[in-house]
């Protein structure tokens, strides 16, 4: 099932399937998303607003409008 | 030796370079842009050797205008600063995202060292490089390991810059090659597939012993509590504030008496005369107008760096940044907007944190509106001549309630001038966050006073020397006039004197205050006459607000000397009074209710402060900002004046 990263709950986990096209997108892939990673939603700024999440152990903050633009799939149960 | 120092953020490539260089930096400009260009000294035997910092940076292509730098000086071998040698600091336990950039670097060709630092970290995490494996992909670089926080692999560090590996043209792989600054999609190609690339090898580098089971840190879950989160900011501003505002009057206090007892003993010491008195009511005064700021910059930058090295800073931006993005602020517009409160200088100079120019360029144009420590004499004395002390609404102060009325309206106008200037000023970048919050870490003393040190020399150097030649200028207008004028005057005053049997003091203030009067600045308000008395003001405020553009204090320090009256330095009791008394040509009260609450309007708004302006200079290397900021600045104080003018008439 795909969704955007800015729907995804606070503890839940995720791969990314594809960043959609805006001029932010080599800036998000050198930050290390890109497709295939996993990635896991925090927490999040008192208004819902920005969103932080775990990128292979580090924590980054992410406006909301910036989290739209990442779709992601809901991570299945076992991965090969 | 040229070297560059590159990494990602938060990899302690500031602890490596505090490592490698200990005292011996120094702050200059890159050529264009508003980065600060740190260098230091590397010396290895007799050797010396220059280390450049750069800013940190996720990868090789520029993200804002100040990122460029990275770019135009590593790949373009004819730059003044292309250096012979880079070192790359890289973050072990976050491994492929700080490969991606060294990499990118590693392809440039130029001598290389691969720092890799926070081994600890990554120990912690249970994740180990394998530097075997890591030395196979990039075979021509310098591999070290260092934990910078705790100086270890500096000897190893300097061994490596003695003895460079040469570059015989490998590349990180064979069909990657490092994009043009302006073509974005070949950009994307080209980190796409080093990515792709590095997904394949970095299982053989890296060893994940257990998959660490990550939980939002205990810490996180009540630093960004939408209730705790914003009480324990408070609470830590609060003590801030403690500091700056109440403790650092002790060293300020002292700043003052010490220059003023200077200036005493030298007009005292030396022979009268033009060099004397420049010295002494213009140099002097001058030096120590800048001196006066150091305390509050300094302790300032001395928590920012505590926020900032604990990993708390990240965190209150965090949570402020929804609340201030509709005035086209950024989260981390707040300490520079609080600051303020206390002194616009710290709080422009520590916008720098705000990494996109846009957010920054309104943090900084509107901060002066905050009302700050050095209004608030000027606020004090108006209060007490035309608000009267009585109580409304049951328990409030009018007087007090005023006063706080003041701040809002500072505040207040500081968010909506904020909102216009979104709309004009023009970005080619968009705004946005994607920060990353580092864990929380106890704090390096050490980095932390080499961040305080530098602030200081740059305010005072760069600063200071506007400000120094302001003060001389303005003392060499309050001193001369036209030929003979003043002579003049002086001696009628004398002569008066005699005749009226005036008490020495008497006499000296009524000279000082002709003196004033006669000179070019006294002229000057004359001549702005006609333009201030819609606004309710005589050409005595007239001066005093010239002389006040030195910094908005000296205002009562001027009036003071207009209305020849001592200077008591305290409650300014006799001033008030003389104030009171003085009347209009049609026996009405010059400081009515109207004229008094116009003049508090002016100074919420009017960029009265010279240093303020040389720091925005200073800041965003131009005079266009700083002069839109007068501007701007001075369209909104004499327009609030003269509405509040009309409406209290």
């Amino acid at each position: 099932m795909e969704s955007l990263l800015s729907n995804i709950k606070n503890g839940e986990q995720v791969i990314i399937r594809k960043l959609k096209d805006s001029i932010f997108k080599v800036k998000m892939m050198e930050m290390g998303l890109v497709e295939g990673k996993k990635l896991e939603v925090l927490f999040r700024a008192p208004f819902g607003d920005p969103i932080a999440i775990d990128v292979d152990g580090y924590t980054l903050s992410l406006r909301k409008d910036e989290a739209q633009l990442i779709i992601v799939d809901f991570q299945k149960a076992s991965k090969a | 030796m040229k070297i560059a120092l590159l990494g990602n953020p938060n990899t302690g490539k500031s602890s490596v370079f505090n490592m490698l260089t200990g005292m011996r930096q120094h702050v200059g400009n890159f050529p264009g842009v508003t980065v600060d260009k740190k260098t230091g000294i590397i010396e290895i035997g007799k050797e010396e050797h220059e280390l450049v910092d750069f800013p940190g940076t996720y990868s090789l292509y520029p993200r804002s205008k100040d990122e460029e730098v990275v770019y135009t000086n590593l790949c373009d071998p004819k730059n003044e600063d292309y250096p012979d040698a880079v070192i790359v600091v890289v973050d072990a336990s976050n491994l492929e995202r700080n490969l991606l950039f060294f990499s990118q670097v590693y392809d440039l060709q130029i001598p290389i060292i691969l720092a890799l630092n926070m081994t600890d970290v990554a120990k912690r995490q249970n994740k180990e490089v394998k530097i075997e494996e890591l030395q196979k992909l990039f075979p021509e670089a310098t591999i070290i390991e260092t934990i910078a926080r705790v100086k270890l692999g500096k000897q190893q560090l300097l061994e490596a810059i003695s003895s460079l590996k040469e570059r015989k043209g490998h590349i990180f792989h064979k069909d990657i090659t490092v994009a043009s600054s302006l073509d974005i999609s070949e950009q994307e190609l080209d980190t796409s597939k080093r990515f792709t690339y590095l997904k394949e090898v970095i299982g053989s580098i890296e060893k994940v012993t257990k998959k660490e089971e990550r939980q939002a840190n205990r810490w996180d879950r009540i630093l960004v509590h939408p209730v705790f989160g914003y009480l324990i900011f408070s609470i830590i501003l609060l003590i801030i504030f403690q500091f700056i505002y109440v403790f650092a009057s002790i060293p300020m206090d002292f700043i003052d008496g010490a220059f003023a007892s200077l200036s005493q003993w030298m007009t005292d010491s030396l022979p009268e005369g033009v060099l004397t008195n420049l010295l002494t009511q213009g140099i002097i005064p001058g030096i120590g107008g800048i001196a006066i700021f150091v305390p509050q910059i300094a302790l300032l930058f001395f928590f920012i760096a505590i926020l900032e090295e604990t990993g708390y800073l990240s965190r209150v931006v965090f949570i402020m940044d929804k609340l201030m993005r509709p005035f086209g602020l950024n989260g981390k517009s707040i300490v520079p907007l609080l600051s303020s409160v206390a002194c616009a200088i710290p709080g422009i100079m520590s916008a720098r944190t705000i990494s996109d120019w846009k957010e920054r360029l309104i943090t900084i144009l509107v901060a002066p509106l905050m009302s700050c420590s050095a209004r608030i004499p000027v606020y004090t004395i108006l209060i007490a001549l035309v608000i009267p002390s009585k109580t409304v609404f049951g328990f409030m102060n009018l007087q007090g309630l005023v006063l706080f009325g003041l701040y809002g309206l500072g505040l207040f106008s500081a968010l909506g001038v904020a909102i216009v200037l979104k709309w004009f000023i023009k970005s080619k970048d968009k705004g946005f966050l994607m920060l990353e919050m580092p864990s929380y870490k106890m704090p390096r003393w050490q980095n932390i006073g080499m961040v305080v040190v530098e602030k200081v020399k740059l305010f005072i150097w760069d600063a200071g020397k506007i400000i120094l030649s302001i003060s001389i200028i303005l003392w060499a207008l309050a001193s001369y006039g036209p030929s003979g004028r003043i002579d003049d005057a002086v001696a009628k005053t004398e002569q008066s004197a005699k005749e009226n049997n005036w008490s020495e003091d008497v006499k000296n203030q009524s000279i000082a205050s002709v003196k004033l009067e006669n000179s070019y600045i006294g002229i000057l308000g004359k001549t702005i006459e006609p333009v201030i008395e819609p606004i309710g003001y005589d050409w005595k405020i007239g001066i005093s607000l010239i002389t006040s553009f030195a910094a908005r204090e000296v205002f009562v320090g001027s009036m003071a000397t207009i209305y020849a009256v001592g200077d008591d330095g305290e409650q300014n009791l006799p001033l008030i009074e003389k104030m009171r008394n003085e009347k209009r040509a049609d026996g009405s009260p010059v400081f009515s209710l109207a004229t008094g609450v116009s003049l508090m309007v002016f100074y919420v708004f009017a960029m009265q402060c010279m240093a303020t302006l040389a720091v925005v200079k200073r800041e965003t290397k131009t005079w266009k900002w700083p002069l839109i900021q007068v501007a701007y600045m001075g369209v909104l104080a004499y327009l609030g004046a003269w509405i509040t003018f009309i409406l209290l008439s």
